[in-house]
């Protein structure tokens, strides 16, 4: 995100925290799909995740006004969003989401077409990146597709720096693993 | 080989668990150039980040591919929006809604008070505002009259449609209702607020002269003569 749109923000915020509608439309429109596809990428479920962009934004709404700005506002979107995630995530049993985590994996070598899709690397990367943990697939999007620098995913995820550095490493090892059993080598690690 | 594998014993190295970012482009220029200066030097490292290159473009083209959300999400949001309670919002901005957002922010106790007797209260213990109120016209100073009707000797008083523009605060629209010695008299339609100034008679030509002074605030975005 530039510095501009950063800044215009911030000045949104401002003005959605005196109650105006149209600045909020604004900032709905710039954010709202990558919110979407943050929750969505945790929960696993559009339903939910349509609700999720629903209620974070409707807490920017309400929040508006204690927004400090320390942080980009994106930041602070993919937090409310990951906090509210979570709590839809602890509603559900643990063994649910094991098993969906294992769904996104399991070996279905025995369909002609997916065993094409495996020798194309992207789609076989893209399967396993969607076996990951929670934990992990969080770390992963936050930093390539998000963008967020090691400070700023430390602040949405409220762990240390050098835990969300670790952290992404495991995740990329895990990563690794998951493709290594796909049939795909990479020659790391 | 062995390089590697005394990295994987070792634990991952700095500038190693930097690479993601570096891929990212969200690396600090000092950073950045540390990681540069590695990646020239150490082929194994610089395998890694192809590798890590991969990953990041996966990544972006997973999250791509989950397509948006539909317009229900948003249909929530505005009708929720609309059971909050309302702010001083320019589009919600009301003759009861100014008073009492004035009054709330000067002595919140007070509002527990009864109406007449708080407002009355209120008005004693702020002067500005009671000086505000009393160049109101006469239909404002009881609930029981309609505020759409002004009294006679008002009604030649020159009218305008005005909109306010977002960013516009209740007290910036006082301090220039004051300045103009105007009066909310009907709104928000369709975002227009009916204002009248004083309550004498003016040429057309003032009248003119007032509406483009007005259109030069920063704070109208649209002043017209009301029909």
């Amino acid at each position: 995100m530039s510095v501009t749109q950063a800044a215009s923000d911030d000045v949104l915020i401002g003005r959605i925290a005196q109650g105006d509608r149209l600045a909020m439309q604004v900032l709905y429109g710039r954010h709202h799909v990558r919110v979407f596809r943050f929750g969505l990428r945790l929960v696993r479920d559009e339903q939910i995740a349509e609700d999720l962009i629903s209620e974070v934004f409707l807490d920017v709404w309400r929040q508006a006004g204690k927004f400090e700005g320390r942080s980009a506002v994106s930041t602070w979107l993919l937090a409310i969003t990951r906090f509210k995630a979570l709590s839809v995530l602890r509603r559900r049993r643990d063994g649910e989401l094991d098993d969906e985590a294992a769904n996104a994996i399991e070996d279905t070598s025995d369909n002609p077409e997916v065993a094409t899709q495996k020798k194309d690397t992207s789609e076989t990367l893209r399967r396993c990146l969607s076996g990951l943990s929670p934990e992990h697939r969080e770390i992963v999007d936050l930093v390539y597709y998000h963008e967020k620098s090691v400070e700023e995913v430390a602040e949405i995820v409220g762990i240390p720096e050098n835990t969300v550095k670790t952290r992404l490493f495991y995740a990329r090892k895990k990563l690794a693993e998951l493709l290594k059993a796909a049939g795909l080598e990479r020659g790391w690690p | 080989m062995m390089a590697m594998k005394k990295m994987q014993e070792q634990g991952p190295s700095e500038i190693e668990l930097l690479l993601p970012w570096h891929a990212a482009g969200t690396l600090n220029a000092r950073d950045a150039g540390r990681v540069e200066d590695a990646l020239a030097g150490d082929p194994e490292l610089a395998r890694q980040f192809a590798v890590i290159q991969d990953e990041y473009a996966a990544t972006i083209g997973l999250n791509e591919s989950l397509g948006a959300p539909s317009s229900r999400a948003m249909q929530k949001l505005f009708d929720a929006i609309d059971r909050e309670p309302s702010r001083a919002a320019p589009a919600s901005f009301g003759f009861g809604a100014r008073i009492s957002t004035l009054l709330a922010s000067l002595s919140p106790r007070t509002l527990a008070w009864s109406a007449g007797l708080g407002a009355l209260a209120l008005m004693a213990q702020a002067g500005v505002i009671g000086a505000v109120l009393m160049r109101q016209p006469a239909s404002f100073q009881t609930a029981s009259l309609s505020m759409n009707a002004p009294s006679s000797s008002a009604q030649a008083a020159p009218r305008a449609l005005v909109r306010f523009a977002p960013e516009a605060r209740v007290t910036d629209i006082t301090a220039l209702l004051d300045t103009y010695h105007a009066s909310i008299i009907d709104g928000a339609k369709a975002g227009l607020f009916q204002l009248q100034f004083g309550d004498k008679a003016m040429t057309k030509d003032d009248v003119t002269a007032l509406i483009n002074r007005l259109q030069q605030e920063k704070i109208v975005s649209l002043a017209v003569v009301a029909p």
